[in-house]
């Protein structure tokens, strides 16, 4: 690990200052992805700015009855807050089926959304990976593919995002508020936060240089049966091989966001649509176009049978 | 609580008396690094409460709570496993809650209140848990058992103060304490021994007696 | 003392103190945080230095510069070790792989360098900043490929033949009436031990000094001398606690030579642990097996033919996995062949894990008895049963010492409520899950190895027990103080142990299931010699005496224990040695593994719902330690059957998956309440204890019986472990099947 100086501030713009002063500059939440990534030499900051005394840790009811929750709060506090148990339960058990309870004791809601991927080689610097030196190459794709993406993937990058938290916030239609160094404040739709690799793996999101998520905006609720669905082979402790995240009403309709099959929670809300007609459709047209290696190639067939699995507890 | 880990051999002790006691018995005093060595390092003062007792730290910025505790503070009983937040080794409670200590850095626990293993209780006077532990053979190699007691000691007031898990029903009804809902709470810390299924027993044990003790 | 006819009744028989439950006397420190492991002891009046272990970034070739001028501008940086001044290195006598490369690399992650600095972070900042440039050459990753060059390996390395025949395999095979011929595969596993190898090393003028983590301290020293090409009499190893091991700190490996080398270029205290990154690729591992059961039967389930050929490959030097050690031994048939053979691999050392061969083979053999009973529509307990066998299956003029595996069944069968599983695959459902119940025999050898302690007796009473025996988490300290208790006739909290010091008298370690019976045995003997001692003291026949209750008589003639110590402590030493016993019996310990899965019908998740061992290993010294290594052991199948895998990428060479998010050990919500039950068996030609190892039989049959659980519940029967669920979906699995 590099050395680094350290800062610790009180506001977000106060942070969104301070990363504009000192290039080369991170902030610094939870830490629980960032400090794992500086001890392997993935990141390599030389200035940490530590956000997690901002104040920025309070769940408050929106005027428009939606939530707005801020980006230092805990997984855990925000699993266990009374309404998002009560009105958004896919949120919740998203995050209870992430990491560990200590882990989720420190993780930050925005610490979770900008997570970096779990793929082997881009946490091993002997291995080649354009996320982590763009143009090295991907030694992932010929490699060991069992748990990587299978679809919005390129000949340059097959990492998954690992969240389960953001597949729930997709679902459920969540924005992500922001604010720069010249104070302004900015609105981002989940769907608009995050980047496929395309050619530019390293690119993650659409977020600016020193621009920090404030909070998190839920709309108000929207009811249905809510269901998140994590399969792994491992009972507790374990990234998702895929997993599903819905909101199924009576009528059969409904709204859903797949994890782990790509480098962002994966939605296609046309085919939603298709959800009455059983979830054969439904996974054909939502994995349009997908690109699985021969290793998880079998994430479809799990796609489809999740979601089917999905489908008939809300009948339930 | 510098000097904890030199083994004051009780009676209960002796029977061990192993090598590891007499070598420790010298300890050296805490040596940070020397401020003036370069200036390339950075460093940074943090002060922070340790089972009970005030500290004060001068530290290279990069210094984990686990390595300022283990390293400059001796206090060995919590473990390094992993070092990345994989094992839970390490698990110490801050402020009343459980986190991984390899994953924090210390100059983020400023005026924290820390609890280590060593600050629930010592041989001669065992924290029911550690009590527990013994009674059921929830361990073997001990190494992983410092993070499990800790966080077993947290997973209880998880469930008492109404934390929902993975495998809660009911989201809203208070949580229930039975072999899943700690199974899955407690899945944060590996035991490659083996020991689960004690260590189960055990905690199964103090928590029906907490709740008891509540009514 | 020396043992070489079946021991008759002994002081250990009163059965006072060994035997029962007895809590770990070392628990009061291990769950309060003050038991201290290798990397933690305290050393006298120096500041340590702090090293870092480099690891290789190429499976195989050369290096050709290591660029250290920016790690050593680092400030806090004292110097880097390479080959090129860490001067001559010779190999251990155990494990065949160089613990510090070059110029040569021969597998990924092997150790280049070492970083010594005043600080971790600094040690860790200046590992970061060497530049390594190297010329890569092809190497053999892939073990499938490999296997169509491997040998066959000669019979008689190390003891057991690695090829045998009885009667003509081929020819029973050809004419039985029912047949099984497949092939099954097992990964390479990771013992993933959660203490990571650790070492601080002091030298003091030509004497090492070690603290560290190293199951067997006498092998430790042997190979440490070997390798730095000093006199073992100079080297001091010192593991009072370790943080488990399973076969993967059996002896010397990288962090040790490591910080001998860092501390003797320095001067300085150095302490190291190998990084957990590094921990998977740097050491050793269970290699991965690719093996061919054929089994041919009669009608009535009367095995005629067994055969058993398995393919694994090491690097040179290495090893072969001897997964055919149990077909030899379990069941009986006429004809018989197994053969290993071995490959050449450039990928990190296979060595021990624990139950070595047993494990793995047991992995294939169990699956296709399963199937085998399948095929002739018997039960798979009846079947087993059918087959069992009261001598050796390749010399019936050799009996087995004892041998209960039928009882071990039954008594499973009956626990387990076997007559409520489904007789046809996929027969239970039970909302989303199918259902499935899984049995699988158990059987690992019971070696008894020499091994030497000393007991003090003090004025006050203490009874001190000195032996270089280590406590890997089996709970040596506790059954030793255990055997001391019982031989001088004192409770158990008069008794001080200490181990896991090569300044003590010599034992075989911890491994091998060997330690707890030859431990205790060499306790055993030390105690005989001072009961004599006392006995002398007081003017008693030697072996007359009885002790009990801390006092000593002889009819009404009666003394305080602690008085024959008045005028000076007394001190015994003696040495257990073994005759022929283990020639004249087969010497084994058996059980019977039960299992219930859920599958989930729609993502094919498996989750075990219910285990129980059965088990009969000897005397059990201490029934609450004993069934602590069960269940470990039972953990770690289910580990075996579900999850691990070190992954290998065949174009790098390297095991991908080197951390313990990427190589999956079971967690608790894995694992459900395990019952294990103890059958009394009493085995006295192993030694006066009539003990016998239980630490390894409790992981052998596992992962079968587990994968016999997920055919019954499933209908699929998957010969590929680990059993991820893909394997479920890609196969012929059905949603809507329904039976």
């Amino acid at each position: 690990m590099k050395s680094f100086t350290y800062q610790r501030v009180t506001t977000a713009l106060d942070a969104a200052k301070a990363a504009d002063k000192t290039p080369g500059s991170k902030f610094i939440a939870g830490g629980t992805n960032l400090l794992d990534l500086m001890k392997l030499q993935i990141e390599k900051p030389a200035h940490l700015i530590d956000i997690s005394k901002t104040g920025l840790n309070k769940i408050e009811l929106n005027t428009d009855g939606g939530l707005r929750i801020g980006a230092m709060v805990n997984n855990t506090d925000l699993a266990s807050h009374n309404v998002v148990r009560r009105d958004y339960g896919l949120l919740a058990r998203a995050l209870l089926s992430g990491a560990s309870g200590q882990l989720r004791n420190k993780a930050t809601t925005s610490g979770n959304l900008l997570q970096r991927t779990r793929c082997p080689y881009f946490y091993d610097t002997n291995q080649l990976c354009n996320k982590r030196v763009p143009g090295s190459g991907c030694a992932a794709i010929a490699g060991f593919s069992r748990q990587l993406a299978i679809i919005g993937s390129s000949d340059h990058c097959i990492a998954t995002h690992p969240s389960d938290m953001a597949v729930a916030m997709r679902a459920l239609d969540a924005t992500v508020e922001t604010v720069n160094v010249r104070g302004e404040h900015r609105k981002i739709p989940i769907a608009d936060l995050y980047l496929l690799p395309g050619s530019t793996p390293h690119l993650e999101n659409t977020l600016q240089p020193g621009e920090i998520i404030t909070s998190v905006l839920l709309p108000p609720p929207i009811g249905g049966k809510q269901i998140y669905q994590k399969i792994r082979d491992r009972a507790s402790y374990a990234f998702a091989t895929i997993s599903v995240g819905a909101i199924i009403y009576p009528d059969g309709s409904g709204k859903l966001a797949l994890g782990g099959v790509a480098a962002k929670p994966w939605r296609i809300e046309q085919a939603e649509a298709l959800l009455p007609k059983g979830s054969k459709l439904v996974t054909e047209r939502l994995l349009a176009g997908a690109r699985p290696t021969g290793e998880n190639q079998y994430k479809i067939m799990l796609v489809e049978r999740t979601i089917e699995s999905v489908i008939q507890q809300a009948k339930r | 609580m510098e000097n904890d880990n030199r083994l004051k051999l009780s009676r209960r002790e002796m029977i061990i008396g192993t090598t590891a006691a007499i070598s420790a018995i010298a300890a050296t005093k805490l040596t940070s690094i020397e401020a003036g060595e370069s200036n390339k390092i950075a460093l940074a003062d943090v002060s922070f409460v340790v089972n009970g007792k005030k500290q004060h730290l001068a530290l290279d910025t990069r210094t984990t709570l686990l390595d300022a505790l283990r390293e400059h503070l001796k206090l060995n009983g919590t473990k390094k496993g992993c070092d990345h937040g994989q094992c839970g080794a390490c698990t110490v409670m801050v402020n009343g809650r459980r986190i991984n200590s390899c994953l924090s850095l210390a100059l983020q626990h400023e005026d924290d209140n820390i609890v280590t293993i060593e600050g629930l209780g010592s041989p001669d006077k065992l924290h029911a848990m550690q009590a527990a532990f013994i009674k059921h053979d929830a361990y073997q190699c001990g190494y992983c058992t410092p993070g499990q007691i800790c966080s077993a000691v947290a997973v209880i007031n998880e469930i008492n103060s109404g934390i929902p898990s993975h495998v809660s029903t009911n989201l809203n009804q208070s949580p229930i304490l039975n072999n899943d809902e700690i199974g899955e709470r407690m899945s944060g810390n590996i035991c490659r021994c083996g020991a689960y299924s004690n260590i189960v027993e055990a905690i199964t044990e103090v928590a029906s007696k907490a709740v008891k003790k509540a009514r | 003392m020396k043992f070489d006819k079946p021991a008759g009744k002994n002081a250990i028989d009163q059965l006072k103190v060994v035997g029962k439950p007895i809590d770990r006397i070392d628990g009061p420190l291990k769950t309060t945080g003050r038991a201290t492991y290798a990397y933690e002891h305290q050393i006298a009046e120096t500041k340590p230095a702090y090293g870092y272990i480099v690891g290789a970034g190429i499976a195989k070739g050369r290096i050709e510069a290591i660029h250290q001028t920016a790690a050593k501008s680092l400030p806090g940086v004292i110097g880097v070790i390479t080959a090129s001044n860490a001067g001559p290195l010779k190999t251990g006598r155990f494990y065949a792989d160089r613990l510090l490369a070059g110029p040569d690399v021969d597998h990924y992650h092997q150790a280049i360098a070492i970083v010594v600095a005043e600080s971790f972070e600094q040690a860790r900042a200046g590992a970061a900043l060497l530049r390594v440039d190297y010329v890569k050459s092809k190497g053999s990753f892939d073990l499938k490929k490999a296997g169509a060059s491997a040998t066959i390996l000669n019979p008689g390395r190390p003891s057991t033949a690695a090829t045998a025949e009885v009667s003509s395999f081929e020819d029973g095979f050809k004419s039985a009436p029912f047949k099984l011929d497949e092939i099954y595969t097992t990964p390479d596993q990771s013992h993933a031990m959660m203490e990571p190898h650790a070492t601080i090393a002091k030298w003091d003028g030509e004497k090492l000094t070690c603290w560290c983590s190293i199951q067997q301290i006498n092998w430790g020293v042997r190979d440490l001398a070997n390798i730095l090409g000093i006199d073992p009499k100079n080297i001091r190893l010192i593991s009072a606690f370790i943080g488990g091991g399973f076969g993967g700190k059996g002896t010397v490996l990288s962090d040790i030579v490591a910080a001998s080398l860092a501390a003797r270029l320095t001067g300085r205290t150095v302490k190291i642990t190998l990084q957990r990154t590094l921990m998977f690729n740097n050491t050793i591992h269970r290699p991965a097996t690719i093996q061919r059961l054929r089994i041919g039967a009669d009608a009535d389930g009367t095995i005629t033919s067994i055969g058993h050929e398995s393919l694994s490959g090491n690097i040179p030097r290495g090893f072969a996995e001897y997964t055919t050690t149990s077909t030899r031994t379990l069941y009986a048939g006429k004809n018989r062949m197994t053969q290993l053979k071995l490959a050449l691999l450039n990928l990190p050392e296979g060595a021990a894990m624990r139950a070595p061969g047993e494990a793995s083979g047991m992995m294939a053999l169990e699956i296709a008895m399963d199937e085998m009973a399948a095929k002739l529509k018997m039960d798979p307990v009846e079947f087993r049963i059918k087959n069992d066998t009261q001598v050796h299956p390749e010399n019936p003029k050799r009996t087995f010492s004892t041998r209960l595996l039928v009882e071990c069944l039954q008594t499973g069968a009956k626990k387990f409520k076997w007559e409520s599983r489904s007789k046809q695959p996929r027969g239970k459902e039970e909302g989303d899950w199918l259902l499935g119940m899984g049995v699988a025999s158990a059987v690992r050898g019971a070696p008894i190895m020499k091994c030497a302690a000393r007991v003090r007796l003090s004025n006050k009473g203490i009874v001190t027990v000195e032996t270089d025996m280590t406590d890997i988490g089996t709970g040596s300290y506790t059954i030793i103080a255990q055997t001391a208790a019982e031989m001088m006739g004192i409770e158990i909290n008069k008794v001080v142990v200490k181990l896991g010091d090569s300044s003590l008298p010599e034992s075989p370690g911890s491994a091998g299931q060997w330690g707890a019976a030859s431990s205790t045995s060499g306790v055993y003997a030390a105690c005989v010699k001072l009961r004599e001692k006392v006995e002398q003291m007081f003017g008693f026949e030697p072996g007359t005496a009885e002790f009990s209750d801390g006092k000593v008589s002889v009819k009404n003639k009666k003394y305080s224990l602690s008085k024959a110590a008045d005028s000076g402590e007394l001190i015994s030493e003696d040495e257990m040695t073994y005759g022929e016993l283990s020639r004249e019996f087969a010497q084994d310990t058996f059980g019977a593994h039960f299992v219930e899965v859920a599958v989930n019908k729609y993502s094919c998740e498996i989750r075990v719902r219910r285990m129980l061992a059965v088990c009969h290993a000897g005397r059990i010294l201490n029934p609450k330690t004993a069934r602590s290594q069960v269940i470990g052991a039972m953990t770690m199948g289910v580990g075996a059957a579900l999850m691990e895998e070190l992954v290998v990428d065949t174009n790098v060479g390297f095991f991908v998956n080197h951390d313990l998010a990427g190589y999956e050990v079971p967690v608790h919500a894995d694992i459900p309440h395990q019952d294990v039950i103890l059958l009394e068996d009493l085995d006295p030609t192993m030694s006066p204890m009539k003990a016998k190892g239980i630490g390894e039989l409790g992981l052998v049959g596992v992962a079968a019986a587990i994968a016999n659980a997920v055919y019954n519940a499933t209908g699929v029967r998957i010969r590929e472990y680990p059993i991820s669920l893909h394997k479920i979906l890609e196969s012929s699995y059905n949603l809507e099947e329904n039976n």
